[in-house]
């Protein structure tokens, strides 16, 4: 079980938390034109990356807040983790 | 039965307490401290079992955790568990076991017969033998296979024993409480560090309890009981003992199972059956000791074998003699440990030693007993079938591949030693490259992966002094990194017997014209020639070889059998055992109890039973409940000896010609507020959002970005910036989760926050024709009447002092309201709806009738909007803004989703209109077209029409649009029925919708 640093509340279990997927995708904006292409790459595609990976996590049974996690796919560590609207370093 | 075998003084057992006890139906006694291994054997016990593919007689190997054969079916307390290693079977009173694997007895084993026929379960049999022909596999095999092998028989009862989860947090969890575990222990605690010690067996000490050592002026064991007993009086050491660390898992997270009670008649009240700790620690030290391995020869298998440390064992701890004229076969020092604890008792023990002339201290002191001591020997063959009879012996050359003149040796034990393998398990689960050691022939761990370290034996250390020396020292170091303390701790003096060098010599080769079996993994029954054969046909990676002859496969993981089975790979492979590599070692360590993995979320514990605030008068007026998610709703109200079918249709049936109360306290509640909520509404639904006034409720389906439905409801304007949505009862939560997801992530400029208030509200829909006359007797100060209260109008009224919400909502199809108060005043609306209603002939109404009235409605929910369904399909499309965007609705673009065959909800009704429709049946064109019969679409929903009194069902179906008309068959192969149906439009009652604006 992953321990989970929630930028709101501190080191948590993982099982107060739940799982959101990749966090560097970003939905397009409301009202433009965007091509089949570019939708299916924003509802569907995702690469599935060994190694360093920025994911959302909520952290459901606590602050309830999103957050971002960067982990790495293959060993489990974590190395930073951020809140909703921080600037990704 | 006399204990026989017990020597008379001695051991740590408490002798002034007798033990009685039952194994395959024969009483025994025992001594309290002894296993059921113990016991049995001070009985002379040795055959315990069969083996697991050949039935062969199976005793005693180990005493411990690495145990391959005595795995007993226990019964304690009425109750009965599988898979129970009699070595690590504490003995209590009453206690009950009996052998596996055997039938009809273990005496007389009709499954030996494969012992015969050992061409039908060669390696690979599961693959081969079995294939072919197909059809014998459910016939013949399987039961076959069934009926005689499997280790015990589960319980099919409910378990009554409690098994509890605990979370733990510390700085040093160490695992294993042999000399380096308590010494690291020891100096981490000094230094001020919380501390969790676990010590899988009952005894503290480890190897301390056996060897012939001292500590400081005393006795190895001496010196444990005095640190065990330090650290026990300090507050910020837990000492465990019965508790095995069997996992380890991410970030420094150890699963232990405690085992609370398995060592009395019956689990004391109050307390749990076996406790798993859940552990969190800084620091992770493994003291886990070793394991002897075998060296293998020919009938390695017969009862009376075992390990050289388990004979020690036995003796020392229990005061056992495994047997009164032993065999010690050895390629190193510890073998002559044994023999000389043998010696002590009077009992004339002979050595072979594969070496040709090895010299050490404790080899001197063997020869100064006179014990009778024989180089470059080996053993070739047990002899004996239910228990040694013999050994057949004989001299092995330098380059041991050939072997001297048989002779023959009359013994009732061999007790044998092939140095030791480190119980690195634990380190490799965490991830650390394991790396092989030349020096003892087996693997030590590398580079740590997460925050933990290897001490003493687990580590390839077998020196006293040097495990101490290190332990003490990585017990202060790793303790002063998180407490900044550095107490000084000084390092006793160590009295141990230097060993000599092992030899590196792990199986005697076959004499000319032999064919014994010779066993590697001795659970699984895999021989050399079973993996001689993988070998021959091809198999190369250890992974395949394990999985091809599943040699390591067994409850034991292969703890005796691992390193032997590399040997023989790389010697066929012509490779050196580090290329060959072992396989990945997985938790857990030993056998966890389902139940202890469980927990207590058991039945009703599974998941929380929500109740509404007035359920309690559900349950005095005849409810009968169900499950609705996690909440209990009534189902229906039981009048006399009504159905369900009978009271639902009643229910139902009074909505539509009087008026009636359901309980919908249940549905999800969000309050929606700040000065951008209604453009946030206007983003998440797919209708407009932004005209609606205070005081009006509209309903709004919320799309998933993929397009697919995900939830509906109504949302009311209560002020400027305050909405009160409501979600199905099932997607509260769900819902939830996506509105932050986008208020947090999405769009962050939206001035909005959301919370759920689902608990905050108790709710009543009151629906019928006569519910306005109701409800303006309930609110005489309150103007309901049509233009007061147009149909999805909300006002705010009071119920005899009680602040009341009004919604005029809803799902029935009829004239209908909400009513919400605070919960507190749930069952006060409530009673006064009935006490009120009773001039309008109101009835409560349970989810059946709800169900009901909506389904002939065209009403969709849950059953419709699966995940899997488009608005479209749910003739919804009339709810898509044209104007603006909304999540999901680009999506709606999908060439599938416009396609013009989609599919679409329709009515069904069957022909005979008596037949009812299974929900989930299938809609198909031709009853009787070749299977596989083409689908055209599914039945979601069914009811019995109360307005039309037949069948009626809901469907989603494949061109939905163009099938009214049609005329299909529903087929449930389920249910073994064919039903000829009509296909009619969803909207079966009132279409027009006009009786929920009259
Ligand atoms: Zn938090």
């Amino acid at each position: 079980m992953l321990h989970i640093k929630c930028p709101h509340c501190g080191m948590r279990s993982q099982n107060e938390f739940s799982y959101g997927g990749d966090a560097t995708v970003k939905r397009p904006e409301l009202n433009k034109e965007v091509t089949d292409q570019e939708w299916d790459n924003f509802v569907y595609n995702r690469v599935s990356p060994r190694g360093k990976h920025l994911e959302l996590w909520q952290h459901l049974s606590g602050c309830r807040q999103w957050i971002k996690v960067e982990r790495d796919t293959a060993t489990h560590e974590i190395f930073k983790t951020y809140k909703a609207n921080e600037e990704i370093a | 039965m006399t204990q026989s075998y017990r020597i008379e003084t001695g051991g740590l057992i408490n002798r002034n307490k007798k033990i009685s006890f039952k194994f395959n139906g024969t009483s025994y006694f025992g001594y309290e401290g002894d296993t059921l291994a113990s016991a049995l054997l001070a009985n002379g016990v040795h055959l315990v079992g069969r083996s697991f593919k050949y039935h062969r007689p199976r005793g005693f190997f180990g005493a411990g955790v690495d145990e391959p054969y005595a795995v007993v079916q226990l019964y304690r307390n009425g109750e009965t568990e599988p898979n129970i290693k009699a070595t690590e079977q504490e003995l209590f009173e009453g206690l009950e076991a009996s052998s596996v694997n055997c039938w009809p007895s273990v005496n007389f084993d009709i499954g030996a017969i494969n012992n015969f026929l050992k061409i039908f379960l060669p390696a690979g049999f599961y693959y081969k033998t079995f294939m072919w022909p197909k059809s014998f596999w459910y016939k013949i095999y399987e039961p076959f296979i069934r009926k005689a092998a499997g280790l015990g028989v589960a319980s099919t009862k409910h378990d009554k024993e409690r098994y509890e989860h605990k979370y733990e947090y510390c700085d040093l969890l160490i695992a294993g409480s042999g000399p380096s575990g308590l010494a690291s222990a020891y100096s981490a605690a000094k230094n001020g560090a919380k501390v969790i010690l676990a010590e899988d067996k009952p005894r503290y000490g480890g190897s301390l309890l056996t060897s012939d050592v001292n500590i400081g002026n005393q006795s190895g064991k001496d010196w444990a009981d005095g640190i065990i007993s330090e650290l026990k009086e300090m507050p910020n050491v837990t000492v465990k003992n019965r508790s095995q660390v069997f996992g380890y898992y991410d970030h420094n997270m150890l699963v232990m199972s405690e085992k609370v009670s398995d060592h009395l008649p019956k689990t004391k009240k109050y307390h749990p059956n076996k406790r798993l700790w859940y552990i969190r620690a800084k620091e992770v030290l493994i003291s886990s000791g070793s394991i002897e391995r075998p060296i293998v020869f020919g009938n390695n298998d017969t009862p009376g074998v075992m390990l050289s440390s388990a004979a020690k064992e036995y003796l020392k701890v229990y005061g056992v003699l495994v047997g009164k004229k032993p065999l010690v076969f050895t390629n190193n020092d510890s073998g002559y440990e044994t023999a000389i604890e043998f010696k002590k008792h009077g009992i004339e023990p002979i050595v072979l030693d594969s070496r040709s002339n090895p010299q050490s201290e404790i080899i001197d002191e063997a020869k100064n007993l006179g014990i009778n001591i024989k180089n470059s020997y080996v053993v070739v063959a047990a002899q004996g079938y239910k228990k040694v009879k013999s050994a057949d012996v004989a001299t092995i050359s330098e380059d041991k591949k050939t072997l001297g003149n048989i002779e023959n040796i009359v013994c009732d034990c061999i007790c044998v030693s092939g140095f030791w393998t480190p119980t690195i398990h634990l380190a490799s689960q965490s991830g650390n490259k394991t790396k092989f050691n030349e020096e003892i022939d087996a693997f030590v761990p590398g580079v740590s992966k997460q925050n933990e370290t290897t001490l003493g034996a687990a580590n390839g250390v077998f020196t006293l002094e040097e495990t101490l020396k290190t332990s003490f020292e990585k017990g202060k170091e790793l303790s002063k990194k998180i407490t900044e303390k550095d107490n000084e701790i000084s390092i006793p003096n160590v009295v141990e017997k230097k060993y000599s060098k092992h030899d590196k010599f792990w199986c005697v080769p076959l004499p000319k014209g032999k064919s014994y079996k010779r066993f590697l993994d001795f659970q699984n029954d895999v021989a050399v020639s079973d993996v001689e054969i993988a070998l021959r046909e091809g198999y190369r990676s250890i992974e395949h070889v394990k999985r091809y002859t599943t040699l390591g496969m067994a409850t034991d993981q292969g703890k005796t059998s691992n390193l032997n089975g590399l040997q023989l790979v790389s010697e066929i492979e012509n490779k050196v055992v580090p290329s060959v590599g072992h396989t990945t070692f997985r938790p857990p360590y030993t056998p966890i109890s389902i139940g202890a993995i469980v927990g207590r979320e058991v039945g009703k514990h599974s998941k929380p039973t929500r109740k509404s605030p007035i359920h309690n008068w559900h349950e005095e007026h005849n409810a009968v409940f169900v499950d609705a998610g996690v909440w209990l709703r009534p189902r229906y109200y039981k009048r006399g000896n009504e159905t369900l079918f009978e009271a639902s249709k009643r229910e139902a049936k009074n909505v539509r010609t009087n008026v009636g109360v359901c309980d919908v306290t249940t549905l999800g509640k969000i309050d929606v507020k700040g000065p951008d909520a209604a453009e946030f509404l206007n983003r998440v639904y797919t209708n407009a959002w932004l005209k609606l006034p205070v005081g009006k409720a509209r309903y709004g389906v919320m799309l998933r970005e993929d397009g697919i439905v995900m939830d509906d409801g109504t949302t009311t304007r209560i002020s400027e910036n305050h909405y009160h949505m409501t979600t199905t009862t099932a997607q509260a939560a769900n819902v939830l989760s996506h509105l932050e997801y986008y208020l947090q992530l999405v769009w962050p400029e939206l001035n909005v926050n959301v919370v759920s208030t689902t608990e905050q509200w108790a709710g009543a829909a009151i629906a019928g024709p006569k519910s306005r006359d109701l409800l303006q007797k309930l609110f005489p100060k309150t103007d309901v009447s049509n233009e007061g209260l147009p149909f999805m109008g909300y006002v705010e009224g009071d119920l005899f002092g009680v602040k009341a919400r009004i919604f005029r909502i809803s799902f029935s199809g009829e004239l209908a309201y909400e009513v919400n108060v605070e919960s507190d005043n749930g069952r006060f609306m409530w009673e006064k709806i009935i006490e009120i209603g009773e001039e309008f002939q109101i009835q409560p109404y349970g989810t059946e009738a709800l169900s009901t009235l909506r389904i002939e409605m065209g009403h969709v929910a849950g059953s419709e909007l699966d995940g899997r369904t488009i608005p479209y399909d749910n003739a919804l499309e009339g709810l898509l803004s044209k104007k603006k965007d909304f999540i999901g609705k680009r999506s709606l673009q999908r060439a599938a989703f416009v396609a013009e065959d989609r599919q679409r909800i329709v009515g069904v009704v069957p022909l005979d209109k008596k037949t009812s429709i299974p929900e989930g049946s299938h809609l198909v064109k031709d009853a009787n077209a070749p299977l596989p019969n083409k689908k055209l679409g599914h039945i979601s929903a069914s009811c019995w029409s109360v307005e039309y009194d037949n069948p009626f069902s809901l469907a989603i179906l494949k061109d939905g649009k163009n099938m009214i008309g049609e005329k299909l068959f529903v087929m449930s192969p389920l249910k073994n029925k064919v039903i000829p149906v009509e296909i009619v439009s969803s909207h079966y009652v009132d279409p027009k919708g006009e009786r929920v604006r009259s």
